[in-house]
């Protein structure tokens, strides 16, 4: 019997590198048609003109100083998440660690604050909690880095676990800590940030310095070039002589050590406190996007991160459900993600029995 | 023709509810907003609880739509302090917050906006902190679950006298968020109504470490059912004990609401705070002008302690006579729900207890609660205090 080949109507092709302006054109068009999807959404739950959806998202950033600093600082906290996912992801090392590394460096700093905020001048306790978040952020990077090395142990798995180990030790101390049992550490009064104009000022020019020291970092250091040939291709950097283990370990070790400062920047700054569930509260994870979406450049992400942060913050006051924020930026993500598609490909159509050659007469 | 009659029937019922709410508004005071900030949402048993005392108090009021502004899903961080500055932004009169841990960030934004008030639901510093403007409320909901004991007590004794168990199997489990004064005095006061009426009861209780986790409750309440227990009632805000139970054809009594739509078959009863008359007292201080109670208790008498319907389904016969004659005695005063003859610590009677009423951070036992052989809980401050670990329950974590 004669095989009867089935074929679909259209079959896909590799694009060739389209210009910069188009590029740019489909992903804006993505997010325009992406946000207008979330409006008509928010219309069938709080039945108010889609209007009112981005006027609601306008007003609830830009509308008063105060908001508008406080949406910098959320962009600062999210931005300095994402710088330290970055070095790991340009080397191809899937940290999703970033979460349970940003809260064992809170943890750390507060513990430190427990501890010692009696007996320390402000000053010297805030560095001693500086230095504390940045070792155990790090040695959270580190561990995961030298399974990976040594025994090539899947990083994903690692750091994801890793992140519920940060969750259970900050659940367990405060269970000593809290003797009345509630599991809410009261804030403390001492360890708390200088107030520079305001207490979110300091916190975003920190981050500001972080972003320009990892973009130097990643471009015009040899460290930062080695990053990017192991992430091209392990082999080749073999080949040329890197070290590769110890370069993954290294990276690893920076990238915790990174998130342990927003660890420390949450704490010193904002909370005083630690907790598994409010603390980074999925930051760990959204920074991922806000880095892949700027191609891994630290510059960039000051606008990704941004942007993200304009989503949930201007979506979080429609009176919707809790979940309505995390609903709207993963549909616009999904939009993104989805014209890299149609961006890198392009789908053609046949014509009945004929065979698309795709030339022209 | 028959379009024509509906359309015009429906025209003068759209003008006709337009005059109503126009006219309901004219009564109010139109520029009084009210801010609520809520840990998660409706999914919660726990928030939505608050959302609906809300609403209540809204429509009894009179307010509109816009004179009452929402902020779900806030965390116990600085968001909170965030989203009350932000509600202050807004033009709210009175912030409230509905979570334990929101309390030390509203306190935060208390002593900064002076002219706004914070009123905190569960929380315990009011009362030491002596600001003008930050209260706390609770409800002396020990009763509502001394009495949804007192059904589940009559559930079991049911199961004995029917031959199902022997009277020494009588074993309840209690799923638990935090071991903490809170859930403490609510488990108790539970199993105290349950041993009321069936002496030999005995009660397991798990702790979860979370306020609202799905999974683990439907974990500890599978457990506690794999344990030997025969009835389940939790103090944790998913509806992953009522599932379980069920699923598993196990009796529950619930909290913050009646589940009796998910469990038609298993669900008894469900004691809950009904948040509205605070909604409604706080509204009314504000707009006379007088102070709000720094520390606000409310009772079965105000209308904030409240029992659900009884599912008759799965509640023993005289179930709701039974809970109307010991309300009755509640009420009256006639019976304590901590009375200190009705329980031991550690085999001992109890004549004496030093509580920690006074919040520090040591947690110092501060405030001698016991009075003529009662318990009297939430009188020195309407958050429970009571956290005594008495015999007959087993905590298992």
């Amino acid at each position: 019997m004669k095989n009867r080949k089935f074929e679909l109507p259209f079959h896909i092709v590799k694009r060739d590198t389209m210009p910069l302006w188009k590029s740019l054109a489909v992903r804006v068009a993505a997010i325009v048609i992406s946000l207008l999807l979330c409006s008509v959404l928010s219309v069938l739950l709080i039945n108010k003109s889609p209007l009112v959806f981005f006027e609601t998202m306008f007003k609830a950033v830009f509308s008063r100083d105060i908001l508008i600093w406080q949406f910098a600082k959320d962009t600062a906290v999210l931005l300095c998440i994402a710088l330290a996912i970055t070095p790991a992801f340009r080397m191809r090392f899937w940290n999703i660690g970033a979460e349970g590394q940003t809260l064992i460096g809170a943890l750390a700093a507060v513990t430190v604050a427990f501890y010692l905020g009696e007996s320390l001048p402000n000053g010297i306790l805030l560095i001693v909690m500086f230095a504390a978040a940045v070792l155990a952020g790090g040695l959270w990077g580190f561990l995961p880095a030298v399974f990976k090395a040594k025994w090539n142990a899947n990083e994903t798995l690692f750091t994801l676990m890793m992140n519920y180990v940060a969750m259970e030790l900050v659940n367990f101390c405060i269970s000593v800590w809290v003797q009345s049992g509630s599991g809410v550490l009261t804030p403390l009064s001492v360890g708390h940030l200088p107030t520079v104009l305001n207490s979110y000022f300091l916190l975003i020019a920190i981050v500001l310095v972080i972003t320009v020291i990892i973009h130097i970092y990643l471009r015009q250091t040899k460290q930062g070039y080695e990053i990017s040939v192991v992430g091209e291709s392990e082999n080749t950097a073999r080949y040329v002589g890197i070290e590769v283990n110890k370069v993954i370990i290294r990276t690893m070790i920076i990238s915790g050590a990174i998130c342990g400062i927003a660890g420390f920047l949450i704490v010193g700054a904002l909370d005083h406190t630690v907790s598994a569930e409010s603390t980074v509260g999925g930051l760990g994870f959204i920074a991922i996007m806000v880095s892949w979406l700027a191609k891994f450049n630290p510059l960039a992400m000051i606008g990704t991160s941004a942007f993200i942060t304009f989503l949930r913050r201007g979506t979080k006051n429609l009176a919707i459900r809790a979940a309505f924020p995390d609903i709207v930026v993963g549909t616009v993500l999904f939009f993104i993600i989805g014209c890299e598609f149609f961006i890198n490909y392009k789908i053609k159509f046949r014509k009945a029995n004929t065979t698309d050659k795709g030339g022209k007469a | 023709m028959f379009k024509k009659i509906l359309s015009i029937c429906l025209a003068v019922v759209m003008i006709a509810s337009l005059c109503a709410v126009m006219t309901s508004c004219g009564e109010t005071k139109d520029d009084f907003k009210l801010g609520v900030i809520l840990l998660h949402d409706e999914a919660s048993t726990y928030d939505l609880n608050f959302i609906e005392a809300v609403e209540r108090a809204k429509t009894e009021l009179g307010l509109t739509e816009d004179q009452v502004i929402y902020k779900k899903g806030i965390p116990e961080s600085n968001a909170c302090y965030e989203a009350a500055v932000e509600l202050v932004g807004m033009g709210c009169d009175i912030i409230f917050a509905d979570s334990f841990g929101h309390e030390e960030f509203m306190l935060k934004a208390a002593k900064e906006f002076t002219d706004v008030e914070f009123c905190h639901a569960t929380g315990t510093m009011a009362h030491t902190e002596k600001l003008d403007n930050f209260h706390n409320a609770f409800a002396s909901i020990y009763e509502g679950r001394f009495l949804a004991g007192v059904a589940a007590g009559l559930k079991i004794n049911e199961m004995i006298n029917s031959g199902k168990i022997t009277a020494d199997k009588a074993k309840m489990g209690y799923v638990g968020a935090h071991p903490y004064a809170e859930v403490i005095s609510g488990y108790t006061s539970f199993y105290l109504g349950a041993k009321s009426v069936c002496p030999t009861v005995t009660m397991d209780v798990q702790f979860t470490g979370s306020w609202y986790d799905e999974i683990k409750e439907k974990d500890a309440a599978t457990a506690l059912i794999n344990n030997g227990c025969i009835l389940i009632s939790q103090h944790a805000d998913s509806m992953g004990a009522p599932t379980v139970c069920e699923e598993k054809n196990v009796p529950n009594v619930s909290y913050n609401g009646s589940t009796v739509a998910s469990c038609p078959n298993t669900f008894i009863v469900s004691s809950k705070i009904d948040w509205t008359p605070y909604f409604v007292y706080i509204y009314n201080q504000f707009t006379k002008g007088e102070a709000i109670a720094a520390d606000w208790t409310g009772t079965i008498a105000t209308g904030s302690v409240v029992l659900s319907e009884v599912n008759t389904k799965a509640a023993a016969a005289g179930t709701v006579e039974k809970l109307d004659e010991v309300k009755a005695k509640l009420t009256a005063g006639e019976l304590h729900v901590f009375d200190a003859s009705t329980f031991t610590i550690g085999g001992n009677a109890v004549t004496s207890y030093k509580a920690d009423v006074d919040t520090d951070s040591a947690f110092t036992p501060d405030t001698e609660v016991i009075e003529g052989g009662v318990f009297y809980e939430s009188k020195f401050r309407s958050a429970p205090y009571f956290d005594a670990r008495i015999d007959g329950i087993t905590c298992l974590n």
